[in-house]
């Protein structure tokens, strides 16, 4: 009976696994930190022997997913309003809930010489089309709005908003050279805390709300070994120096 | 009224893209439609591939590569610039551009196969009659390939209404300009406006199996394929 052996094996194989000390976690990662949330996993898996299997993905898309059963069992999103509707419906465990990033808004254009250091290029208006995240659903969205509203700008350049789906598409136009300015992530235009190339204003953190990150554990991860080490690691200094070199704040 | 009129001019404006697009599509599918069903030439197989390509690409290849290929530094876009019209991603010329191409094959397949299935000796006893080639056309293979049209402009049309990725990619989302009812929905549900996005959502299924059911049933073509 052929089945029934390779069902054995399975079973034998699953014990094995479920066994040994290295545990597993499914993390839900916001895409704008994808990049610092693999370099944070690899030495998480070097330092622990547990693996943190990262889905990368949209907050609100997690948020959609999780409510109808996905099987994560940490969402580093990438704001602070979903882990607390999760919470309070239940989805996540009370008392998890911390800010591991803080998001710093760059005005960036993929061509050098463009973009000064004041952003004065906003009130000058030579350009046709400003790119930033659609403010109904990203925090970098948000924080852009907050900052045009400071300078007083926003009736002036709405008729110029083109909105990308999240930070990520929104660099896309603003790369691709298609909008000739865009309010983007610092941490997706920053080398070591600088911009690396085209030219950019690092918006000063005063004229937005700080865009917050918070991380949660899951209501499917509560007895998660592995889920409960990875959030622990992330608010150590070794995953803290990797935030930070990506061009994030610390709270 | 539970729909908003971000809403309305969302399906107002995704009306007018497919409704555009169709026309578009029927005016230039016929002749590529027609060329791939009656020609010999060795290129058949290669043209006929790349009017396929959009049914096996996700939307965001196509999308990301118009994305490129339209902006100020891709050859198209430097195509556009140059004749002045500036570039097309963000516009609404744009969205029609990208909706043609991503609906191509559902316009020119159902009329190739109508084109391909006139008995060669009907256009032939049309020539004999002394009908010059675009005579034969218009008043013998047109009339027999109207099921393939009729299919053709409702999968067009149909298609172009579901379009998502590349009018995301393209499009930007400007509201009344590039803003489409997928892309309505698909910010409804992002913002946890869960309500409003199922009408919008439901309208949508309900749109497109009314739609295609009225194909299957009105259809002579399809109703004797079933």
């Amino acid at each position: 009976m052929p089945f029934r052996r390779l069902l054995v094996t399975l079973a034998a194989a699953l014990a094995l696994a479920g066994g040994a000390v290295a545990g597993e976690a499914q993390v839900a990662v916001a895409a704008n930190f994808a990049a610092p949330a693999k370099r944070i996993a690899e030495a998480f898996a070097r330092a622990t022997g547990h693996q943190a299997t990262l889905v990368t993905g949209s907050t609100g898309k997690f948020h959609a997913q999780i409510v109808n059963g996905a099987p994560f069992d940490v969402l580093l999103s990438a704001d602070d309003e979903t882990p607390a509707k999760l919470e309070q419906a239940g989805h996540a465990q009370a008392g998890t809930r911390f800010t591991y990033a803080v998001g710093r808004l760059v005005l960036w254009s993929a061509n050098p010489g463009v973009v000064d250091g004041e952003g004065a290029v906003l009130k000058r208006g030579d350009f046709r089309h400003l790119a930033i995240a659609n403010p109904k659903l990203a925090p970098y969205g948000q924080a852009a709005i907050e900052t045009l509203a400071a300078l007083g700008l926003t009736d002036s350049l709405r008729p110029r908003f083109v909105l990308g789906e999240n930070i990520a598409q929104t660099h896309q136009f603003a790369a691709s050279g298609n909008a000739e300015l865009g309010f983007v992530a610092l941490a997706q235009v920053a080398k070591n805390g600088r911009i690396a190339d085209g030219s950019g204003w690092i918006v000063p953190a005063h004229l937005h709300r700080p865009i917050r990150q918070d991380a949660v554990l899951l209501a499917r991860g509560r007895d998660n070994a592995a889920a409960k080490a990875f959030l622990g690691w992330l608010q150590g200094d070794d995953a803290k120096a990797t935030i930070r070199s990506f061009g994030y704040d610390l709270p | 009224m539970p729909l908003t009129t971000a809403d309305l001019a969302a399906i107002w404006l995704t009306l007018k893209l497919a409704t555009l697009t169709t026309g578009v599509l029927l005016l230039v599918g016929t002749p590529l439609a027609w060329w791939l069903a009656r020609t010999g030439s060795r290129w058949k197989g290669a043209v006929g591939a790349v009017v396929a390509l959009p049914l096996v690409l996700p939307p965001t290849v196509l999308g990301f590569y118009l994305l490129v290929a339209l902006g100020p530094a891709g050859p198209l876009g430097k195509l556009t610039q140059a004749a002045g019209l500036g570039t097309l991603p963000f516009t609404f010329a744009g969205l029609v551009v990208a909706s043609c191409l991503y609906s191509l094959p559902f316009v020119v397949q159902p009329l190739q196969n109508a084109f391909a299935a006139i008995p060669e000796r009907l256009l032939e006893a049309a020539a004999t009659l002394r009908a010059a080639p675009l005579d034969a056309f218009f008043h013998v293979a047109v009339p027999l390939a109207r099921p393939g049209f009729l299919t053709a402009a409702v999968l067009g049309f149909a298609h172009t209404v579901g379009e998502f990725g590349v009018v995301l990619m393209i499009g930007g989302n400007i509201p009344e300009k590039t803003r489409v009812v997928s892309v309505q929905i698909y910010d409804h549900v992002e913002a946890l406006e869960y309500a409003q996005a199922h009408w919008l959502a439901g309208g949508m299924l309900l749109f497109s199996f009314v739609v295609l059911f009225a194909l299957y049933t009105l259809n002579p073509a399809t109703r004797r394929q079933t």
